[in-house]
């Protein structure tokens, strides 16, 4: 099982315990994570997934792809540890990843 | 946007009202067409091709030959792949003409479309509409009070129209009193000549060039002026706009128009139309007014009010088995797409407790996803919200009239009489 805890803009935490394979995305979305409305379903095409992940585990993370970039940059909210939940795979390594939700999804 | 070039009268060869989706020959479908729109006849042609012909080639039309994506995962695909399927030169079904032609940055790949986007999305962006809500639920307020109880009026015209009218002269900062002048451009720009809005291209292209006199003297105004926080100063003091050509900056205003406007207009009625086809789901929002933003998806999904957006294969390439070739037009119905079985469960009920309600293609995806989306629905929140507190059933009391287009998909009359609760 892989930890992974999420924080609302609000503060509020919602640690999740899942089995790797899925995204971070469908991690938050099948716990009832609040504040990841994923409209698009995980295909990297709407950035309403989007979450800012703690600087520690950053470089963890598999880089940002091209789509994902261009989706990111629309948002007025990016930041540079700003990525889209979808495009991160739950993987072993990931076991205690923190990531913040933004105030709003866009 | 440049959809609004089709020449062709309400009796044409090329209608399919009245012909039995069933037995035509599929060759023959052909969604282009306004009158099955118009007819409210769309709903099995499009079934048919999800069902026998997913990615249809229609060879022969009023508007030439082009391709049309009908199922969500192709749709899907198209949407997601500007480096294959170009939203240049347009996204309306009609080639341009040159002298008509209107470049903004719907009808513009990346990277060009991301930097113009990115100047004006701010307006729209869920931190500012924060701000905007309570403005926009006392404008609410204001407009459902002025209506007349028990009498028959119509919603279209006193509800629709009039709120998303005032929305959109508060986010260009426009004239208030002028506003209606905005309902008319938006309409103009979309207007297919004859169908009832001008009588003629030529007389389109003169409201137009009005609207282009009108929206120059506040540019000039503005340009000069400490930036104020509406559309017309973002793109008069943005970087990547400040030095549009005039035509570009009209271009993106009508786009900025048309975008707030008709679509929102259109899933206000939807949705009063939507509840009274659906009694059943109309008492579940009485019982439980905690329904109201997962039904605005749902109505936004039901309603999908632009049914359609236009792509252009830049390269040869497959989709569904079916060969493109650079050039081909490519429609993508998103109305079609939303009632796609294979993708949303239940596609053809109007549910308001859907699951996963927001997983439907009104918005598009992509680069060019709707950037108003959050407005629309927030928009949509207050009008019931403040509905439901007023009255007990807005009841239609007759026929609505649908408008004459096959992209923007929605209402010109929706008789209606109020109930008070």
């Amino acid at each position: 099982m892989v930890k992974i805890l999420f924080i609302e803009h609000s503060g509020e935490e919602h640690p999740v315990e899942v089995v790797s394979g899925g995204s971070v995305m469908e991690a938050a979305v099948n716990n009832a994570v609040p504040g990841i409305d994923a409209d698009c379903g995980g295909f990297c095409s709407c950035a309403t997934c989007h979450v800012f992940v703690n600087e520690q585990w950053l470089d963890k993370l598999p880089p940002l792809g091209p789509n994902e970039d261009a989706m990111l940059s629309l948002s007025p909210d990016r930041r540079e540890n700003s990525r889209l939940s979808c495009q991160i795979p739950v993987v072993d390594t990931l076991d205690g990843l923190v990531v913040t939700t933004p105030e709003f999804q866009f | 946007m440049s959809n609004a070039t089709l020449q062709s009268p309400k009796q044409s060869k090329w209608s399919m009202v009245g012909k039995d989706p069933q037995t035509i020959p599929i060759e023959q479908i052909d969604l282009s067409h306004p009158g099955i729109w118009h007819a409210n006849e769309f709903l099995p042609f499009m079934a048919r091709l999800r069902k026998e012909d997913p990615v249809h080639y229609c060879a022969d039309s009023a508007v030439g030959p082009y391709w049309s994506v009908t199922k969500y995962k192709d749709i899907m695909e198209v949407d997601t792949s500007p480096h294959i399927y170009s939203s240049e030169p347009t996204i309306g079904i009609v080639d341009t003409f040159e002298k008509f032609t209107l470049p903004a940055f719907i009808s513009m790949d990346p990277p060009k479309h991301d930097e113009q986007r990115r100047v004006v999305q701010g307006v729209v962006a869920p931190a500012n509409l924060k701000n905007l809500e309570a403005l926009i639920r006392s404008r609410v307020c204001e407009i459902l009070d002025g209506l007349p109880l028990n009498e028959e009026f119509d919603w279209v015209e006193r509800v629709s129209i009039e709120l998303t009218t005032q929305m959109l002269a508060t986010l260009f900062d426009f004239p208030f009193e002028d506003r209606a002048k905005l309902t008319f451009w938006s309409d103009v720009a979309t207007a297919i000549p004859g169908g009832g809005i001008v009588a003629t291209q030529e007389e389109r292209w003169q409201a137009i060039q009005e609207c282009m006199a009108y929206f120059t003297k506040l540019w000039n105004a503005r340009v000069n002026a400490t930036p104020g926080n509406d559309l017309i100063s973002m793109l008069a003091h943005g970087e990547a706009t400040r030095n549009m050509p005039p035509m570009e900056y009209l271009g993106n205003v009508i786009l900025l128009i048309v975008g707030g406007n008709d679509t929102t207009r259109n899933s206000i009625s939807g949705g009063v139309l939507a509840l009274n086809e659906n009694p059943a789901e109309y008492d579940k929002l009485r019982n439980d007014q905690g329904l109201i933003p997962n039904m605005v998806s749902e109505i936004i999904r039901w309603q999908t009010p632009l049914a359609y957006m236009r792509r252009t294969a830049k390269v040869d390439t497959v989709l569904n088995n079916k060969q493109i070739r650079a050039g081909d037009k490519v429609v993508m119905w998103y109305a079609s797409g939303n009632r796609d079985e294979d993708a949303i469960a239940n596609a053809d009920k109007f549910l308001i407790d859907r699951p996963n309600a927001r997983q439907h293609l009104s918005f598009g995806f992509g680069l060019h996803r709707c950037m108003g989306n959050r407005l629309a629905e927030m928009q949509l929140r207050i009008v019931w919200e403040e509905i439901m507190k007023r009255f007990s059933f807005v009841e239609v009391v007759g026929e609505p009239e649908r408008v004459y287009s096959s992209f923007v998909k929605g209402y010109t009359k929706l008789p209606v009489v109020l109930h008070p609760l």
